[in-house]
C-alpha cells in the first residue's frame, strides 16, 4: 500500500502523458517514415536513387595476350545488356529458373554500361575498376580473363563495397584464401579440374603412371598443379617431376626436352592461353606423343582448355584431355539458346569465357530483383546459396560460404574428326556436382563483413 | 663368365644414368643451338646496322616479328578461301572456308598450302628488303647524328608503332604456322649417333638450325668475297676515306639496313613453326639480342655469332633441373649475368674492337 503511495508520489499523470510523448518522437525518428522498398538505399555506394538507368562495368583485356577472350567476354556482356533491357530474342532470359527478370531492365531502369581494358595486368585492371567506380558510378563490376586480375579487381571491390562478378578465373585462391564478401565466381576452380580429370585420367591411363608437370609460374598454375598432383597421386600416380616455366616463356624446348629421359610416361601442362599453345604445340614436335615410355603411350593433359586456345593449337589439341566451364555443343536448353542468340549476332559460336560472363550479368541483375533492392548486402545475401538451373551447366548453386558456383564440370577431348570448324572439344563425360565438391575449410580465406 | 652388369649390377645402374645424362647434355646443346641460331642471326642485323651506320636500332625485333608475319600473310594468301553455308551448324547460320587454291588444284592446292613457310621466304625476302629501305631512308637517316639515347627512342617508338600495326591487323593471339607435314615430327638423332632412340629432336628445327648456319655463312661470304662487301668492310672502318675514294658509301649502307632486315626476316619466317607469332614476339628477343650483341662485341660480326651460341647454350643448360636444383631460377637470369661479367671484366665485349663502347 505504501508502495503504491510512494510510485503515485513519483509519476504524475501529466509526467507520464510527456515521457510517452517523448518516446514516440525519439521512435518516430529512429524508424522508417515509409514503408517501401530502398527505403534504406541511401545507404551505399553509387546509389542510383531516381535515376532512369543503372550502369554496370565491364572490365575486360581488350589488348594484351588475352585479348581475344576479352573481346569474346564484351561480346557476351553487350547481349546480355541487351536481353535485360528486353532487345533482341532474351537468351537464357527464356530458360533460366527462378527468374525475376521480366526484359524491362534492372528493378525497372535501363541498363548501361561502360568498358575498361586489363590488359592482363593486374594495376591496370584495379586503375580501370576504379576508375569505373569513383568516376562511372558503376554498381557492379565484372570481367577479367586472369586469376591473378580478378583476385586483385576482388580486393578493390571489397574495400569500396561494390559487388564484383568475376568472369574467367580457374585458381583456388579466388573463391579460396582470397575470396571475398564482395567477389563472386560462376566459373569452376583449379580443384574441379582435378577432381573432375581425375577418374577419367584412371580409366583412360590407368593407375601405374609418372607424371612430370610444367607449370605457369602464378597463382593459378600453383594451384593448378597442386589440384592434378593431389588427384592424380591419389589415383596412385607418381609425380616424376614438377618444373615451374616463366608465364610468356615462348620458347618451352629447354623445359621439354628433361621430359624425354624423365622416365615419365604423361605430361601435364599447367599452362593457360599462349603458354599453353606453345607449350603443347612443342611437346608435340618433340615426338612426346609418338613415345612409348614404361611399355605405355606417352599421354599429354591439359587441365584447362578452351575453344580459342584449342584453335591457337590447331590440329595439335587431337585426342588430348582437359576440362572446361562450358561448351557451346552442350545440348541443354539453356546453352542452346544462348549459342543461338549469340550466334545470330556475332556469326560463331561462343567461348566458355564468354559464357561465364553472359551469366554472371544475368544472376546478378536477377539477384537485384529478387532483393528489390540495388543495395549491395542485400543483394549478396540473395546469391548467397542461390540455386539455379537453365543457364548452362544444370542445376547450379551459389555456395555462400565461399561464393563459389557448385555445377557439373565438363571433361573434354581435342575433337579427332570435327564435324565443323568450332567443333574442335568433345564432350567425353559431364562429371556431376557431388563429384568435384569440397569443403570449404580446405583452403582457408574468410569472406568479409556485409557492411564496408 | 658373368659379365660386368651381372657382377656388379649398380654398374648398369651407373651405365643408364650416365648414358641419361649424355642424353640430356646432348639435347640440352641441340636445344642451345637452336636458341643461338635465333639470336645470332638477329644479333647479327642488328651488328651490321650499328657497324655500318653507327645506330642503335630498337626496332629489330619488331622486323623479326614482321619477318614472321610474312608467313601468317603467305598462309592467308594461300588459304584465301570461299565461304560456304557450314550445314553442320544448326543454331545460327554460319559459313565454313574452303581454300580456293584447294577447290581449283585439289591434291595440288593442298600440297603448296601445306609448303607454306618455305613458299613465304619467297615473300620475305623482297618484303623485308623494301621495309627495311623504307625504315632506313623515311626514318633511321634522319638520327644519324643524334646520340644514342636518341636513336634508342625513336626506334623503340617505331617498333612499338609497328607491334600496334601488326596486333590492329592480326589480333593479339598467337597465330600457328605449321610446318610442312613432313617435317613435323621428330628426327631420332640418337640413332645416328649411338645414343639410343630416346634421343629425337624436331625436324624442323634442325632444319632452322642448318638454315640459321647457311644465312650467316651467306652474310660473311657477301661481306668477305665480294667487291661490295669488301666495299661495306672498308666504310665500317673509315668511312671518310671511302667517301673520298668516290664512292657513295651511303647508298651502299643504305643497302647493308635493307639486307640485315632480310636477315632477320628470314629468321622471323623460319621461327614461326617453332613459336606461332603474335605481335609481341620481337620485343622477346630484343633485349636478349642487344646483350648478345654486348657480349659478342658491338660492332663485331663474329662477336654476334659466337655471342649469340654460346648464350644460347648456357641458358639451356641453365634450365636443366639438375642445374636449377643448385641455383634455382638461374635459367632466367644467366644471359644478363654473363653481361654484367663481360661488361665488367671486358667492356668492349667477347670479340669487340678496343675503345668501341668501352666508355
Amino acid at each position: 500500500m505504501n508502495d503504491k503511495k510512494k510510485l503515485a508520489r513519483e509519476w504524475s499523470r501529466r509526467q507520464i502523458l510527456k515521457a510517452s510523448a517523448t518516446g514516440a518522437v525519439l521512435a518516430a525518428s529512429s524508424s522508417p517514415m515509409f514503408f517501401v522498398k530502398d527505403a534504406w538505399a541511401a545507404n551505399f555506394r553509387n546509389n542510383p536513387g531516381s535515376s532512369s538507368s543503372v550502369t554496370l562495368g565491364f572490365n575486360v583485356p581488350q589488348t594484351g595476350a588475352y585479348s581475344d577472350e576479352g573481346a569474346d567476354e564484351l561480346r557476351a556482356y553487350k547481349l546480355a545488356v541487351q536481353h535485360l533491357n528486353g532487345e533482341g530474342d532474351g537468351g537464357m532470359l527464356n530458360t533460366m529458373t527462378p527468374k525475376s527478370l521480366t526484359g524491362n531492365g534492372i528493378l525497372g531502369k535501363k541498363v548501361k554500361y561502360v568498358t575498361g581494358d586489363t590488359q592482363t595486368k593486374s594495376d591496370a585492371a584495379r586503375a580501370s575498376a576504379k576508375r569505373m567506380i569513383e568516376k562511372d558510378g558503376v554498381l557492379m563490376v565484372t570481367g577479367g580473363s586472369s586469376s591473378g586480375v580478378a583476385i586483385a579487381v576482388q580486393g578493390l571491390c571489397q574495400e569500396n563495397g561494390i559487388i564484383f562478378m568475376a568472369g574467367l578465373t580457374h585458381s583456388n585462391d579466388t573463391t579460396g584464401k582470397d575470396k571475398k564478401r564482395y567477389g563472386f565466381r560462376h566459373f569452376f576452380n583449379a580443384y574441379m579440374s582435378g577432381a573432375a580429370l581425375g577418374p577419367v585420367l584412371e580409366k583412360e591411363y590407368g593407375r601405374e603412371r609418372k607424371a612430370y608437370h610444367l607449370t605457369a609460374d602464378y597463382t593459378w598454375g600453383w594451384t593448378q598443379e597442386e589440384s592434378m598432383r593431389k588427384f592424380t597421386e591419389a589415383l596412385g600416380w607418381q609425380t616424376s617431376k614438377a618444373v615451374k616455366t616463366p608465364v610468356g616463356a615462348g620458347d618451352f624446348s629447354q623445359y621439354i626436352t628433361p621430359v624425354l629421359n624423365s622416365g615419365a610416361d604423361v605430361l601435364i601442362l599447367n599452362h593457360y592461353g599462349k603458354d599453353m599453345i606453345n607449350s603443347l604445340t612443342q611437346a608435340v614436335q618433340f615426338g612426346l606423343r609418338d613415345k612409348q615410355v614404361n611399355g605405355k603411350n606417352f599421354e599429354i593433359v591439359v587441365p584447362l582448355f578452351s575453344r580459342l586456345m584449342a584453335q591457337g593449337a590447331g590440329s595439335n589439341i587431337k585426342g588430348i584431355l582437359g576440362s572446361t566451364n562450358w561448351n557451346w555443343s552442350l545440348k541443354d536448353e539453356g546453352s542452346q539458346a544462348f549459342v543461338k542468340s549469340f550466334g545470330q549476332a556475332y556469326g560463331f559460336p561462343p567461348s566458355m569465357a564468354a559464357h561465364t560472363c553472359y551469366v554472371q550479368t544475368l544472376l546478378y541483375a536477377n539477384a537485384c530483383e529478387m532483393a528489390g533492392t540495388f543495395n549491395p548486402p542485400e543483394v549478396i545475401k540473395t546469391l548467397e546459396g542461390f540455386s539455379f538451373d537453365g543457364m548452362g551447366n544444370g542445376p547450379t548453386e551459389y555456395r555462400a560460404s565461399d561464393h563459389q558456383c557448385f555445377k557439373n564440370v565438363l571433361v573434354v577431348r581435342g575433337n579427332m574428326n570435327p564435324s565443323s570448324q568450332f567443333d574442335l572439344l568433345d564432350v567425353v563425360q559431364e562429371v556431376p556436382r557431388s563429384q568435384v565438391e569440397y569443403d570449404p575449410a580446405i583452403f582457408g580465406g574468410k569472406l568479409g563483413p556485409y557492411t564496408v | 663368365m658373368k659379365c660386368a652388369s651381372e657382377s656388379f649390377p649398380g654398374f648398369i645402374h651407373l651405365t643408364s644414368d650416365s648414358l641419361k645424362k649424355m642424353d640430356s647434355i646432348f639435347l640440352q646443346i641441340l636445344n642451345g643451338l637452336d636458341k643461338g641460331g635465333a639470336y645470332a642471326l638477329i644479333a647479327l642485323g642488328l651488328t651490321l646496322v650499328f657497324g655500318t651506320l653507327g645506330v642503335v636500332n630498337f626496332a629489330h625485333g619488331a622486323i623479326f616479328m614482321l619477318g614472321s608475319f610474312c608467313a601468317v600473310t603467305t598462309q592467308y594468301l594461300l588459304m584465301f578461301s570461299k565461304k560456304v553455308k557450314d550445314e553442320s551448324i544448326t543454331y545460327f547460320e554460319a559459313f565454313k572456308e574452303v581454300p580456293y587454291l584447294e577447290i581449283w588444284w585439289g591434291d595440288t592446292g593442298r600440297f603448296i598450302i601445306d609448303y607454306k613457310v618455305p613458299f613465304s621466304i619467297i615473300l620475305a625476302v623482297p618484303v623485308m628488303l623494301l621495309i627495311g629501305l623504307a625504315m632506313e631512308r623515311g626514318l633511321i637517316r634522319y638520327f644519324y647524328k643524334r646520340t644514342h639515347a636518341e636513336q634508342i627512342l625513336v626506334t623503340f617508338g617505331l617498333a612499338i608503332v609497328i607491334q600496334e600495326i601488326v596486333k590492329s591487323i592480326y589480333g593479339a593471339n598467337p597465330i600457328p604456322v605449321p610446318a610442312p607435314e613432313i617435317v613435323s615430327g621428330s628426327a631420332s638423332i640418337g640413332l645416328w649417333i649411338g645414343l639410343g632412340e630416346s634421343v629425337v629432336y624436331p625436324w624442323w628445327r634442325l632444319i632452322y638450325l642448318a638454315n640459321a648456319l647457311v644465312v650467316i655463312s651467306a652474310v660473311f661470304s657477301f661481306l668477305k668475297f665480294t667487291t661490295y662487301g669488301m666495299v661495306v668492310r672498308a666504310g665500317m672502318q673509315d668511312r671518310e676515306t671511302v667517301g673520298l675514294l668516290g664512292i657513295d658509301i651511303q647508298r651502299r649502307f643504305t643497302v647493308v639496313f635493307g639486307l640485315a632486315s632480310v636477315v632477320v626476316g628470314i629468321a622471323g619466317v623460319m621461327y614461326t613453326p617453332i613459336l606461332s607469332p603474335d605481335y609481341h614476339m620481337g620485343m622477346d628477343f630484343l633485349v636478349l639480342s642487344f646483350v648478345v650483341v654486348v657480349v659478342g662485341g658491338m660492332g663485331s660480326l663474329e662477336g654476334a655469332v659466337v655471342a649469340g651460341f654460346m648464350l644460347g647454350i648456357l641458358q639451356s643448360f641453365a634450365a636443366m633441373n639438375e642445374v636449377k636444383s643448385i641455383f634455382p631460377g638461374i635459367d632466367q637470369i644467366i644471359v644478363y649475368l654473363v653481361a654484367v661479367i663481360i661488361l665488367l671484366t671486358r667492356p668492349r665485349g667477347l670479340m669487340g674492337q678496343k675503345g668501341v663502347m668501352e666508355v
